[in-house]
């Protein structure tokens, strides 16, 4: 049967994979400090449970949570905690973090091996397990995962589809996770199809990594009811709403949710911290992270702790160059800019993007001279010169009428804007002023 | 103290078009009509050409100083809005003629809206159509015919362009009583000859406005513009479609389905207005289907301005119309949003 693997928008900025996607991932050296921030997630924030002072071991709990929409963080490294402080966070402003100066040791808290039996545990208790592993989405919105594997009792859920699309330019983490642990990837989705009982699984795929779609298919063949997705090249493939519609042709309705259409997604980097999570109990200490850009002399794909600063991932790439603009905690498309290189690796943390002041985009504003490009490529069928026009003259409810709040912040307008402007960012600053609005009323 | 980065909004990364891209890759779209008009007018065509590009550029410099805002020639707007209105004008115009039409263009169409992507209707087509209210003998006779051809594409008549022998013959056909045997024999032969003149205005070898007559070196910027992305096919084909339709329906002189729709598809401005004033991108709708009905739209009101208004030609003003009601489109043509 003939299947449209795609979407109708986007756009095709230059993939820049070429500088890291060929490299295995390497294991960071450990850190001497890690900076623990207590919120990674979406969600509600988790408690603390440790004091200055006090020496913990690697994969202990620093934080609890009593509510269910979030997670606890992890000790990372071995050591002892030198400070509970305000410390800048990669999503902006500071938050309050955990500071963990190493022994050296780097000891776990226990042995961590797989144990025979997990696949046969009760759902429940594999649910409490990635919970308590502190597993949250690892494509970069960092959404518990738990969360997302207990859908109410009412939605059918039938599909899983994991995202291998990595549609973001520059970034391979998940390329290299496809390639060097192909079998924790499939076993952690079986683990998620069994938690949701179905039977029927997509890995979405990029035809852009044609090594990977190889090795993946051959490890599926032996199995029932998983099936690699190719999907062709085009930002944001990998966009949740955008991935179902190319690999089931369901449309999520406006402002709702996949199990609306009985599907879940999860990122490919997720599935093997929840298998991880179940089959060894270990919590969600490090990640693959690939450091890139134009500014950085030698782009690596690295194994690093969860806390590392920015600045020591740099350091392990050869530093970076003298004509450094920017730096990126994500990809180029939605990825934030920071102010300094002192933050720390988080849960959500799939890049560092390292540019130079031409590539980084610091051109002027223009009007807009409606070419209506930003329309032709929104993925999410909205007019995104209008809505930004509307912000920008403080007509919330005009922007809200438009569907201010159906954008999904992908950035395709903005980057195809021939005048520069900056319309995610008013459409973000929109969403924020009628949210704010709303809380006054 | 420790090193400080940029911080700006994602993307961080951007697509390498810009707006003085797309208007300069227009300006070269146009030259090739530029150089026809020049070689079938001779050369007051290109002082023509150059006083209402010096003209435009010269009343931007002017209006934004006055209106205390940064002077912006070098997107290339004013270029092209100098280039469309000489193209709209008859080559022997004298040349005080386009030089007030770029300052009334550029002035009323585009300044005194806050310039460049608020216009909301094409400065070119203002220029054009202050002039035509204002000196319309300049406008609208024709003397100087084609090299290598005549004012009308045709052998047996001599002082007027296509359009207009179109329009007395079909006037003759149409209300035969009140003329002469003899005036309708000859109205007959007149319309025959137009409708096989195609090739003549097919190479430009016609009289008429002085970039409008060449429709292959038209096509040929067209093809360019749509090659890059510049313009898309909704308008033009939506525009010349509809003319097509309706002048082959309802166009003929004896009866429904008795029109030439090649003769109208490649007469007048249609060619040049559908390609390079109606994909004008800010005073054109946003939307798929908002583009589509643009289209329609004027060529619905370049059909019936064409067959019973008062001039020959309608395109100036069918696109100006329909540029009033880009916002109404864009608004009742709003897509659907994913999953809505």
């Amino acid at each position: 049967m003939f299947r449209k693997n795609s979407f109708s928008g986007g756009t095709h900025p230059h993939d820049e994979k070429q500088w890291s996607s060929a490299k295995a991932i390497e294991i960071m050296p450990l850190p001497e400090t890690v900076i623990i921030p207590i919120q990674q997630h979406i969600g509600a924030p988790s408690d603390l449970i440790v004091e200055k002072g006090q020496t913990v071991k690697k994969g202990q709990a620093l934080s609890s949570s009593s509510k269910f929409v979030s997670v606890p963080v992890h000790a990372s490294i071995s050591g002892t905690i030198k400070a509970i402080e305000q410390r800048p966070h990669p999503l902006g402003a500071n938050l309050l973090s955990v500071v963990i100066e190493s022994d050296g040791e780097d000891s776990w808290i226990s042995d961590f091996k797989e144990e025979p039996d997990y696949f046969e545990l009760d759902v429940q208790q594999m649910k409490q397990r990635i919970a308590d592993a502190g597993v949250a989405g690892m494509g970069g919105a960092a959404f518990p995962s738990h969360v997302k594997l207990s859908p109410p009792e009412d939605k059918n859920i039938d599909t899983l589809i994991l995202n291998g699309v990595e549609c973001e330019p520059f970034l391979t983490a998940d390329h290299r996770i496809m390639l060097e642990r192909p079998d924790e990837i499939i076993k952690g989705m079986r683990l998620i199809m069994k938690i949701l009982k179905i039977d029927t699984g997509y890995i979405g795929i990029e035809a852009n990594k044609p090594d990977a779609i190889a090795l993946l298919k051959e490890k599926v063949n032996k199995e029932t009811g998983i099936e690699v997705v190719v999907l062709e090249v085009k930002y944001p493939q990998g966009a949740e709403k955008q991935l179902i519609k190319a690999s089931t042709n369901r449309d999520v309705p406006a402002g709702k949710l996949p199990m609306e259409i009985g599907c879940v997604v999860q990122n490919v980097g997720t599935a093997v911290a929840i298998y991880e999570a179940v089959a060894m109990q270990k919590p969600l200490i490090e990640r693959v992270v690939t450091v890139t850009g134009t500014s950085i002399h030698e782009p690596k794909n690295l194994l690093a702790r969860i806390g590392t600063p920015f600045s020591e991932l740099i350091a392990c790439c050869g530093g970076m160059k003298d004509n450094t603009a920017k730096i990126v905690n994500g990809g180029p498309m939605m990825g934030m800019a920071q102010l300094t290189d002192a933050v720390p690796v988080i849960k959500g943390t799939s890049g560092i993007l390292v540019l130079d002041e031409k590539t980084a985009n610091m051109q002027e504003e223009n009007p807009c001279i409606a070419c209506a490009r930003c329309v032709d490529v929104c993925p999410m069928k909205l007019l995104p010169n209008h809505i930004a026009s509307y912000v920008e003259y403080n007509k919330f409810d005009k922007a809200n009428e438009l569907g201010i709040f159906d954008c999904m912040e992908c950035g395709t307008c903005s980057f195809i804007c021939p005048a520069k402007r900056h319309l995610v960012h008013y459409i973000k600053l929109g969403k924020a002023l009628i949210n704010e609005q709303k809380k006054a009323v | 103290m420790e090193r400080r980065f940029v911080i700006s909004p994602s993307p961080h990364v951007k697509d390498g078009d810009s707006i003085q891209k797309i208007m300069y890759a227009v300006v070269i779209a146009l030259i090739p009509a530029g150089i026809g008009g020049i070689y079938f007018f001779g050369l007051h065509a290109l002082w023509v050409i150059a006083v209402a590009i010096a003209a435009s550029l010269g009343a931007e410099a002017l209006f934004s100083k006055m209106m205390k805002r940064p002077i912006q020639l070098q997107d290339g707007s004013a270029i092209i809005t100098g280039l469309l209105l000489a193209y709209n004008v008859p080559a022997e115009v004298p040349l005080w003629l386009p030089a007030i039409g770029a300052v009334a263009g550029i002035g009323i169409g585009k300044m005194a809206f806050g310039g460049l992507g608020y216009n909301p209707m094409n400065p070119a087509l203002i220029g054009r159509a202050f002039l035509m209210a204002s000196w319309a003998v300049h406008m609208t006779v024709f003397r100087t015919a084609p090299k290598g051809g005549t004012l009308s594409g045709i052998d047996a008549i001599t002082n007027a362009t296509p359009l207009n022998v179109f329009k007395g013959a079909r006037e003759i056909l149409t209300n035969s009583v009140n003329y002469s045997a003899e005036q309708v024999t000859e109205a007959t032969q007149a319309i025959t000859q137009l409708y096989n003149s195609s090739g003549n205005l097919f190479w430009g070898r016609v009289g008429g406005c002085l970039g409008e007559t060449s429709a292959i070196l038209l096509l040929l910027g067209a093809v360019f513009l749509m090659y890059k992305r510049i313009i898309g096919w909704k308008i033009p084909f939506a525009y010349i479609g509809t003319v097509a339709i309706l002048t082959w329906a309802f166009g003929g002189t004896n009866g429904l389905f008795s029109g030439n729709p090649i003769f109208h598809i490649l007469s007048g401005g249609l060619i040049l207005g559908a390609f390079f004033m109606a994909t004008d991108m800010t005073t054109t709708p946003v939307t798929f289907k908002g583009r589509l009905y643009f289209g329609i739209g004027c060529g619905i009101f370049t059909f019936v301005i064409r067959l019973w208004g008062g001039y020959p030609e309608g395109v100036s003003y069918s696109i100006l119309l329909m540029n009033l009601a880009t916002p109404l489109l864009d608004r009742y043509t709003k897509p659907k949003v994913f999953g809505g």
